[in-house]
Order: C-alpha cells, then structure tokens, then sequence
C-alpha cells in the first residue's frame, strides 16, 4: 500500500493539526503513546506522520521526504518554498505585524531600522512603500530590540499583543494575516495526487464545520 | 565497448536522449562557456534566476558564464521564412538553483525548434518530452497547459497590476483560500473569481477544459481551438494516460505564448523537464519566427533509480611479494573481460566490501 508521508509541527499547534486529520479520518493512534518513537504509521488507512521543527515543515515537503504537512503562512511567505498550498486550516491565527514604543514617531527622513525574524517578508514590505531600511536580522526577543534602541520598529508575529503592551510596545500597522496551510510538494501531487486531494477535501470540510 | 553498468544515471540518459533527438533530426548545437552579460540582463525576467556569474574578459567587456542555453540559441538562429531549424544540446550552466540559494553547475540536455513553428512541431516537440520522460523511466507524467490561454482569461478578468501577479502566484500555487479571500476583499468580481478557480483545478481532459472555458470571448476560444488540436494529437497517439492537464504551471505569459508543459518522474521531488513555446520571447529577441523546446535537468537524475550494492568489488587479489606486475594486470585483466571488478592490494582493508578474496602468488590465483 502507498503511504502518504505527512509532516507535522511539533508543539501545541501540530497536536491541533493532528487532532483535525484524526476528525477527517486518517487517526494513528499510536500518535499518542508517550514513547520516544519518531515516526508513526497506520497502514489501514495510508498515513505515515512524523514531528518536525515548525518551520522545517516547509523543506520536508519542498524536498519530498514529505507528501504534505502544515505549516505556517509566515513560513511560506518568507521562504517561498515551492509547494503547493492546498488549504488554510484557519488554526494558530495571528497577523504579522510591525511594532514599535507608544510613543515612537516615524522619521521618514532617516533610514528606519528594522529588527526582525523575518527578513524577506520585512524587506518586501517596505519595498512596497519605497521606504528605505536597515534590517536587523534576530533570532529570538525581538521586542527588546526598539527598547535598547537597537531598532527603531520591529516585525514579528502578534497573537494577543500582550508581550508588546507589557513592554512598552504596540502593534503600530497589520502587514497580513497568519494561519495554518496544509501544502503539497508538486511531484507528489502527480503521483499521489487523489489520495492528497482526498485527504485535503476532508480536512476542508473539517474546516468549515469550525468556522460555521 | 562501453559498459553501461559503469555509466551513471545521468550519464545514460545523455545517451539516450542524444540518440532519441537526432532520430527525429535535430543536429547537435555547441556552444562557448561564455556569453556577453548583455544578453541576459536585457531577458532578465526569462530567467530561472537573475544571478549570474561575470568576470571582465582580456578586452574589458562584462562576460557571463551561461546561466541558461536557449537565449545563446536564439540568438544564433537564423529568421528564414518557410523554415526550421532543429537544434539539441547538452552544456552546463551556472545558476542558483532553487533549494539551496547557492551557484550551482547544472547540467542541461534539451532541444529547440525554431522557425516557421507548425503545429506538427509543436506536436513533435512534446512527442520528444514524453519520449525523454520514457527513456529515463516508466513511471512518469507530464503536466500541459496553454500559456495564451491562461492570458487570455486573464486578462478578460481586467485586474489591476499587484492584483494579476497575485492571482498569478495562487494559481501557481493552487491556493483556493488565497484566491477567495482577494474576491471577498472586493478586488475582483465575481465572474473573475470563477475563471480563476476553474483555472486551479486540474483537467483529466481537454474536452472539461473546453466546457470550463469554451464561449466567453472569440479571443478566448481561438486559444482553446489550438489547444484542442494539440490535445486530439496526443490522444491519436495513445499518451493521455501519462498527460495531465494542469494550468498552474504556467508562470510567464509574457514569454510563452502557446504550450506549456512540465515533466515529473516518480520519486525524484521537483520537475525534471520543462518547456513551452515561446513566440513572445523571440519577438523581444527581434527575430520574426516562432520557437518551441524543452530542457531536462539532469542533475535531478543523480539520486534517481541507483542500485545499492552490498558489494564495492566482486575480487579483492592480495597479491605476495613472488609476483610481478606483469603477472598482475595479466589477472586483473582476465577477471575483467569478464565484467567483474577487481581490486590488488598488498593488506587487506577491512572496510572494503567484496565477494570473493583472492590471493595471487607466482604460481598464479587461489583462495584465500
């Protein structure tokens, strides 16, 4: 039997996300046992899932060590892989947003430095405005970047904006919406393309179900 | 004699396709490693990557190692009226390729018509995609669509510049959600927004593609008239089943202007051919005629198909200090002919995998 390989997020978004394809059908009960096991597959109904870093979703499935996983729009956006994006799952919503102090004014007669994680979807955005800036590439902690005035503004991810209210900080303008989508690596889809419409079709009535 | 056991996958395929273009006549086209910088910056857009490798020649012009074969090909092609030219080619270029964001030497074997293009060649020139696919392995499909059809509804659909190359994007991606939210923030109407999802949905054949599109304008359905007979031809030859047709593979109208086709073997995870005809790009060359073609990437064939062995030779000779070299190759040579691996060592290496050990004295070959 041909297995469809699925790449999960590891962490409470994935458990969502594992939780909506054992709603559409495709369970693996072995998921849950608390072993140390890295691969899990039930052979009755042709999945195999396994949990990867978030954001190594998207090369999982670029390279075809996956058929499909999710990921999220951030993650797309940022490193366009070349995937198609079957679905939004309409989960592990928040808005990719550019912060800074209450109090900060924005010169545009100077350079605007901008810390962040994501750095391509931060450039492309200003590009659009036309607005030249020195991007501050960080790894974590963003939000003490514009507090030491390492930065005058940073993009990052907002969910509650509780963190960026505690320090000082808010959500000054909304670059896009974030949520979960479920891709395909192109090839795959060729070859396995009914079994990943299938499951795709599945979760999408899944989907609609949580929205109605 | 060659032996085609030693010959890698890639390597094989070379052989193959070579001997499948000239059947149908295409010659052989070389050409330098090197080409004006110009060239490229003026077709940016066509290709793959705008990054390229330059260096100043002794004379002080900008010299580009070639990033890509079919802007050399045209360049050198003769605009005759009533003709074609058939053209092969097997070169490496030099470009980032996708994945790793790295310069990377990819080697490169495709063809190119070029002329007075009729529908028998385009026909010809995707018979020869196929063929390729076939030659390589068994388990393989190709995508087709029509790049002046997809303009077409396009551009009945009047979007405005950000808009178009969004929609492009989704197609592209087929991302359904994409497409629905940009209707439902009122940045298309409703007519639109059907045309493109109809877009997104792959086709089992030309005659559902005729139904989804066919009556909207004339433009529109002379489009879809050519399309068809490209369609009928593949069906008289008996290769639907390996056929799909699948408009989010085009992603340049502005240099395709007809077919558009993407070729996928099973177990190697990106496209491994691809082509199209591209009337709109020798127009921006200057030239008057029209062109078809194709490249298969190759390198994606390294991985694809190879045999693990559990063996690194079938012999391992331990030859003594008694022997002398004439005797040896005397050895190697006899268990050769008859297609075993050999290896002579003094000492026996212990992560050498091999079938059979072997010691050579003077008085000649024994088990060890």
């Amino acid at each position: 039997m041909e297995f469809i390989n699925v790449a999960l997020p590891k962490g409470r978004l994935g458990e969502k996300v594992y939780a909506m394809f054992e709603q559409s059908g495709y369970e693996c009960p072995s998921i849950k046992e608390n072993n140390r096991k890295l691969i899990f597959e039930n052979a009755e109904v042709g999945v195999r899932y396994f949990w990867v870093k978030p954001s190594d979703v998207a090369i999982y499935v670029e390279r075809g060590a996956a058929d499909i996983g999710v990921a999220g729009k951030d993650i797309l956006l940022e490193y366009s892989p070349d995937v198609y994006e079957l679905l939004d799952l309409k989960i592990g919503k928040c808005r990719m947003a550019v912060a800074a102090k209450t109090d900060f004014r924005d010169n545009t007669a100077e350079t605007l430095r901008v810390a962040t994680k994501f750095s391509n979807i931060a450039q492309k955005f200003y590009n659009e405005k036309c607005r030249d800036i020195d991007i501050i590439h960080l790894n974590g902690s963003i939000e003490i970047a514009p507090i030491l005035g390492l930065s005058d503004v940073i993009v990052d991810i907002v969910e509650t904006g509780k963190t960026l209210y505690e320090n000082n900080l808010e959500p000054k303008e909304t670059i896009v919406e974030i949520s979960a989508r479920l891709i395909s690596n192109k090839a795959s889809f060729k070859f396995k393309g009914d079994k990943i419409r299938e499951i795709a079709d599945a979760l999408g009535k899944i989907v609609r179900e949580n929205n109605d | 004699m060659l032996n085609e056991k030693i010959l890698r996958n890639d390597e094989k395929a070379v052989y193959n396709l070579r001997s499948l273009y000239r059947r149908f006549g295409y010659s052989r086209f070389k050409m330098s490693k090197f080409e004006e910088y110009d060239l490229y910056v003026r077709n940016k857009d066509f290709l793959i990557s705008d990054c390229i490798i330059t260096f100043t020649d002794t004379n002080g012009r900008l010299l580009a190692l070639k990033p890509d074969v079919t802007l050399s090909i045209i360049k050198n092609a003769k605009d005759v009226k009533g003709q074609v030219e058939k053209l092969y080619y097997n070169e490496n270029v030099y470009r980032i390729s996708g994945d790793s964001h790295s310069f990377k030497e990819i080697t490169q074997t495709g063809l190119e018509c070029i002329g007075d293009v009729s529908i028998y060649d385009i026909c010809e020139v995707l018979y020869l995609a196929l063929k390729s696919l076939e030659s390589i392995d068994e388990n393989y499909i190709i995508d087709i669509a029509h790049a002046g059809l997809v303009s077409a509804l396009i551009n009945k659909c009047e979007l405005s510049g950000d808009i178009r190359s969004k929609v492009f994007e989704s197609i592209q991606n087929k991302s359904i959600d994409e497409i629905t939210s940009i209707f439902q923030n009122e940045l298309m109407t409703k007519f639109s927004y059907d045309i493109i999802t109809r877009l997104v949905s792959t086709y089992k054949s030309c005659d559902e593609v005729i139904n989804a599109f066919g009556g909207i304008s004339e433009d529109i359905d002379a489009q879809l008239k050519e399309f068809s007979v490209i369609c009928k031809s593949l069906s008289d030859m008996k290769l639907t089943d390996k056929v799909r047709i699948d408009f989010s593979i085009v992603n340049d109208t502005s240099y395709y202007s007809g077919l558009v086709f993407k070729g996928y073997i099973a177990g190697i995870f990106t496209s491994v051919l691809s082509g199209g005809q591209y009337d709109k790009l020798m127009k921006k060359m200057g030239k008057n005629s029209g062109a078809v073609g194709f490249a298969v990437y190759l390198d994606a064939l390294e991985r694809h198909g190879n045999e693990k062995s559990d063996y690194d030779y079938d012999f391992v000779i331990l030859k003594d200090e008694t022997c002398d070299s004439a005797q040896i190759i005397r050895t190697v040579e006899s268990l050769s002919e008859n297609g075993f691996s050999v290896i002579v060592l003094s000492q026996l290496d212990k992560n050498i995998r091999y079938k059979s050990l072997m010691k050579l004295t003077k008085n000649g070959l024994e088990g060890a």
